[in-house]
């Protein structure tokens, strides 16, 4: 007779699954211990305050920021930029990728030189954005997009490569012309890894917001935060990186629902 | 005599289908194959071979696996290019695929993102038929191969047989000359192999279509087959044609048949030689 395995044989074996209490008992144990760590540290008086504020302190701040209107503004500035940037770059990369991981010559042409700009740094093209551009908006938005296009490039163009060859060739064989293939068979089986790039792609658009607003800019979650770092205060430096992380996961949220409605068919 | 019996397995409602008389003669000429890996070397993996599969008849391809089976469907389906011989249906040289050639492939290739009926719609669409009659073939594919209760499912919630269901309809809508079939029971259960078994072989009592067909299995190809082409080792060569003369309609239980026997020891014989070649 087989005996019940234990709990930790469980948590021990490869691959396992736990219960879901346990489960949801581990993860928010870990958020605790985080947020106990720091709570420790500041209210126990081990890190001072102007270095590392407490979490009631940064709470204020939301409060005094969103109080007075300060924070949705900023919000709203860096929501532009980001969202502005993402979307001008995935209209150019999805078609584009779809077409680099279906056609060989396309692959040719461009592959080698996504492949090398994508691996410099953005920080290093502010300046040259900033010259070319100046110091609106525009620069802002070129940043993000030019963090996020040749990565999307390169992964939609897998995407593409990945649909299987034999789907295509089915279509043949029912009198699809190439046209056909790519428009009905080839765009729609790439869908679902197009959404899942997408998805993970504006995390990183995210990432880059405070890059983008290093410089010149006048409003932003990364300006609030440029400009707290010079008064000192740490909690609004908090308050933003704390709000960027949300927005982050807020537009990872959409994508997931927008993965479930679109396309429920991909298991 | 063929010309009565093709057409009245034919869609009627389908005008092309109708002027066609006969579905064609099936010939390879001399088609030899060589592929030339990344590495840059060249393997020869169908050597020289000839067949003639006369018109509504069913053909079995058998042979060792990596023998080239699959690669010679691809051939005849246009999905390929011979490196060198020729494939002739009816007086048309095959040049690139095309619907006259239908094939179910050895995986699954439904597209996911289609429900069952607009699978089987897919060539019809392509083809540009008025939804009226596109819904009429559809639907008498979908009751023909016991599918009517799925129309609207989409593949990942079918089983494997049901998905192979779906390849054979969306095929035979298409209303092809010569039907190309690569193993295509070949991952399933025995039971559900079993039942795919008995929906083709009344689905093509019905048509007569000229099909090809590959598989591994040899009680497979008797149950199925007027005639067996066996295939060595590779480079695929042919080895022996083999006639199937049990009378249809066929059905399961004939395997235990004293001629179903014959025709089985035969085969097994050739493909025991076969390995035996090959190891030396
Ligand atoms: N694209 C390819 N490139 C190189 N070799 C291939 C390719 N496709 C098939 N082959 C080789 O050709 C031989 C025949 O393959 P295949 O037609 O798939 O055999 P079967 O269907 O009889 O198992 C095999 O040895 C296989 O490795
Ligand atoms: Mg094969």
């Amino acid at each position: 007779m087989a005996r019940k395995r234990s709990i930790v044989d469980l948590c021990l074996t490869p691959k396992a699954e736990i219960p879901t209490g346990l489960r949801f008992a581990v993860s928010t144990l870990m958020w605790l211990l985080v947020i106990g760590a720091w709570s420790l540290a500041t209210y126990g008086g081990f890190m001072q305050e102007i270095f590392l504020p407490s979490p009631t302190a940064v709470i204020a701040a939301f409060f005094r920021l969103f109080e007075d209107g300060t924070l949705g503004q900023h919000i709203w500035a860096s929501v532009q930029v980001v969202v502005i940037g993402f979307v001008i770059s995935s209209i150019i990369a999805v078609p584009l990728g779809l077409l680099m991981g279906t056609f060989r010559v396309v692959q040719a042409g461009l592959e080698p030189l996504v492949n090398f700009i994508r691996y410099l740094p953005v920080t290093s093209f502010v300046p040259l954005f900033i010259l070319w551009i100046g110091i609106g908006i525009e620069q802002r938005i070129m940043v993000i997009f030019f963090g996020t296009f040749f990565q999307q490039l390169v992964m939609i163009a897998d995407v593409s490569r990945g649909v299987q060859k034999d789907l295509i060739n089915a279509s043949y064989t029912l009198g699809a012309t190439r046209r056909d293939a790519v428009l009905h068979v080839l765009a729609p089986a790439a869908m679902p890894g197009v959404l899942d790039t997408l998805r993970v792609t504006m995390g990183w658009a995210w990432t880059y917001l405070v890059v983008a607003e290093l410089v010149a800019a006048s409003s932003g979650l990364g300006y609030i935060s440029m400009k707290a770092m010079r008064g000192f205060q740490v909690d609004v430096i908090f308050l933003a990186i704390a709000v960027i992380g949300l927005l982050g996961l807020l537009t990872d949220l959409v994508f997931r629902l927008l993965r479930m409605r679109l396309v429920a068919w991909a298991s | 005599m063929t010309a009565v019996t093709a057409l009245r397995g034919m869609p009627a409602a389908d005008p092309i289908a109708s002027a066609t008389p006969v579905a064609p003669r099936l010939r390879i000429e001399d088609v030899r194959l060589e592929y030339t890996t990344r590495q840059g070397k060249t393997v020869l993996a169908i050597d020289d071979i000839s067949i003639d599969v006369p018109d509504n008849q069913f053909a079995v391809i058998v042979g060792p696996s990596g023998c080239g089976k699959s690669s010679l469907l691809y051939l005849v389906a246009g999905l390929n290019e011979p490196t060198s011989g020729r494939i002739l249906l009816g007086n048309e040289e095959v040049d690139g695929p095309g619907p006259d050639r239908g094939m179910v492939f050895q995986s699954y290739t439904l597209f996911p993102w289609l429900t069952v009926r607009e699978n089987v719609e897919f060539g019809l669409k392509r083809r540009k038929l008025p939804q009226a009659e596109r819904d009429e073939i559809v639907n008498r594919y979908l009751n023909e191969t016991g599918l009517a209760a799925f129309h609207d499912a989409y593949p990942k919630q079918l089983s494997g047989g049901m998905m192979q269901r779906v390849a054979i309809a969306r095929a035979l809508a298409n209303d092809p000359k010569i039907l190309l079939m690569d193993e295509p029971f070949g991952a399933l259960d025995s039971q559900t192999r079993n039942s795919m078994q008995k929906l083709l072989l009344r689905v093509w009592e019905q048509h007569k279509k000229t099909v090809l067909f590959v598989t591994h299995d040899i009680d497979e190809a008797i149950l199925l087959g007027d005639r067996i082409y066996v295939m060595t080792a590779r480079p695929g060569r042919l080895k022996e044609e083999v006639v199937v003369d049990i009378p249809r309609p066929r059905s399961l239980d004939m395997v235990m048949d004293p001629e179903f026997i014959a025709v089985k020891r035969k085969i097994l014989e050739l493909l025991k030689n076969e390995i035996k070649d090959d190891e030396h």
